[in-house]
């Protein structure tokens, strides 16, 4: 598919190299002189801005973690003014603290920049109809797909999530080519399809699908594309780089990381020591022109590695392999980022259930479900089965609310726990992709 | 006065699994406490136990020391004839005393039957149903 915008999808490596080392230059120097935060850091960590001399130097810059932006709530350590900001997203945090990022007008321009190669190197393009089923709101994937798919003169069809039947309604009516929403989710509306009597496949135009926010494999893709007669490809990105902002080409072969927008490494997870192309290690991401929020070797913890090799698609950018798990125990659920000292954090606050907790996560059908199993307190502990009802709806409405997704509550009998064992035996993911 | 017909049921929280009523049981055998009725009351996946024993601070400890979560419930006993129309006559007693049941269950014993009752007001339960000539059990029985 031709490219969206030739020049710097097709840029040379070398030249691709040196613009790197400029921005990534220049933005040193921007915060190391304007934020207290990323001069703190550096200083800390014993490096100045002089010291990055090459392109390789970066991996002298210390690292960047989730908490700190949990840290830095809700913007302490934006680089922006607040009012030179034009959007807010939120993400939940690794507790109960969200973390809130930024957005100048030109970091929804990059954002959607980026988002255009990606769609347009799939194919999508004016005359497409794409139905835009991740969630509108706080999440950035609504969004961002919908500004990235306006880009390229696509019609877009916000639907946002949730009322399948009326989905595939509109899809067959206002002949929807292509769709944007987590695999999972695809897969329940060709399961709620064939209910309704509709063959995604035969009828109707759908022929790509922007599939992510959830780990997904190979077999799911040949699954996906043999029965819903579409091409399905994988989007990746995270609230941290702006929202979904990569895809892969219509090869297929790994989603391109823009160079001219962000830097790529993979680092040894124990060491943090930088790993050679093909290596799997923790994907880490310098964001090289966001203005409110520039993210330096921010450590996203997905696994993977980069795919150096030429695309055949003639794209010179980077490519990284399928995720291929996480460093940390972050769960996805429905699209939705959970760790379970989110869980554990809630649970703290309800009196009426003890602190520890189970997470079991199933996939009933195509839609994930998650449930937590936890002990009454013996204060709560009633023989009456009607309030014994009331502490499961409680907490099952305050694990929602803190993780923003819908979770079942199990009452338990004390002591049926695991206490001590670790991560491991806290959460059962019985899930296979 | 009231209070003397006043018994403490206990009730335990279980798992709606098999093998869980025969570990309470199974616990109260060891314990030699003897069961004179038992209900169970099942929710989304897990229910209550509630039994009438003969030592229910015993029952209490032995279960809590294993783990369970157990808790403490005034229940009323009252008798009933055990032969056609004993309900009945317990029954209208209740409803024209206008005492609301939260939950009940019986069992036929040597003596006579036995409804148990889980209400809201339970002194003033065993004012209404004793002055209208209707029998209750003395919590004395159970210790």
């Amino acid at each position: 598919m031709a490219s969206w915008n030739p020049r710097a999808e097709e840029m040379p490596l070398d030249e691709m190299r040196r613009l790197q080392f400029k921005l990534v230059k220049s933005l040193i120097y921007r915060l190391y002189s304007f934020n207290d935060f990323y001069r703190r850091r550096m200083k800390e960590h014993q490096v100045h801005p002089d010291d990055i001399r090459t392109l390789e130097d970066v991996a002298k810059l210390p690292f960047m973690y989730k908490n700190d932006l949990r840290d830095g709530y809700p913007d302490r350590i934006f680089t922006a003014e607040r009012n030179e900001l034009v959007r807010y997203h939120v993400s939940s945090g690794t507790t109960g603290k969200p973390t809130v990022v930024g957005y100048t007008e030109r970091d929804i321009e990059n954002w959607s920049e980026s988002l255009a190669r990606g769609f347009s190197s799939c194919g999508l393009g004016r005359g497409d109809v794409i139905q835009v089923s991740y969630g509108y709101g706080l999440f950035t994937g609504g969004l961002g797909a919908h500004y990235g798919a306006e880009r390229v003169g696509a019609t877009v069809l916000p639907t946002s999530v949730g009322n399948t039947e009326r989905q595939i309604e509109l899809m067959q009516d206002l002949h929807v080519t292509a769709i944007a929403c987590t695999p999972s989710y695809l897969l329940h509306m060709g399961e709620v399809a064939e209910k309704m009597g509709v063959s995604i496949k035969n009828d109707t135009e759908l022929r790509i699908g922007f599939l992510g926010a959830e780990p997904w494999s190979e077999q799911m893709r040949s699954r996906i594309e043999d029965w819903l007669g579409i091409r399905a490809y994988d989007i990746y990105g995270t609230s941290e780089l702006s929202g979904p902002m990569f895809t892969e080409c219509a090869e297929q072969r790994g989603v391109h990381i823009w160079g001219d927008l962000a830097l790529v490494e993979v680092v040894d997870p124990a060491t943090g020591e930088v790993l050679a192309p093909g290596e799997q290690g923790e994907l880490t991401i310098t964001m090289l022109q966001k203005e409110a929020l520039p993210m330096v070797r921010y450590r996203i913890g997905d696994l993977t590695a980069i795919e150096e090799s030429p695309c055949a698609c003639g794209r010179t950018h980077p490519r990284i392999n399928r995720i291929q798990g996480r460093v940390d125990d972050m769960l996805i659920v429905r699209g939705i980022n959970v760790f379970p000292s989110q869980v554990e954090h809630a649970l703290l606050e309800i009196p009426q259930v003890g602190r520890h907790f189970q997470i079991v996560v199933d996939r009933k059908g195509a839609l994930d479900s998650m449930l937590v199993r936890v002990e009454v307190s013996e204060e709560a502990f009633s023989d009456k089965i009607t309030e014994l009802m009331v502490i499961k709806k409680v907490v099952e409405h305050r694990l929602r609310s803190s993780l923003n997704v819908g979770v079942d509550v199990e009452l338990v009998e004390p002591g049926t726990l695991p206490r001590f064992e670790g991560k491991s035996k806290k959460v059962v993911d019985r899930r296979s992709l | 006065m009231e209070k003397s017909y006043i018994i403490k049921q206990i009730s335990i929280f279980s798992e709606n699994r098999p093998g869980r009523l025969a570990a309470i049981a199974g616990a109260l055998r060891e314990a030699k406490i003897n069961i004179f009725a038992f209900s169970i009351a099942e929710a989304d996946g897990f229910g209550v136990v509630r039994a009438l024993v003969d030592r229910p601070e015993d029952a209490h400890r032995t279960l809590t020391d294993l783990g369970f979560r157990v808790s403490f419930t005034d229940v009323i006993g009252v008798k009933m004839r055990d032969e056609p129309g004993g309900l009945s006559d317990i029954a209208s007693i209740l409803g024209d005393a206008g005492i609301n049941i939260e939950y009940a269950y019986a069992y036929s014993g040597k003596d006579a039957a036995v409804l148990i009752l889980r209400v809201d007001q339970a002194e003033d339960a065993v004012q209404k149903i004793l002055g209208r000539g209707g029998e209750l059990l003395k919590a004395s029985l159970f210790r």
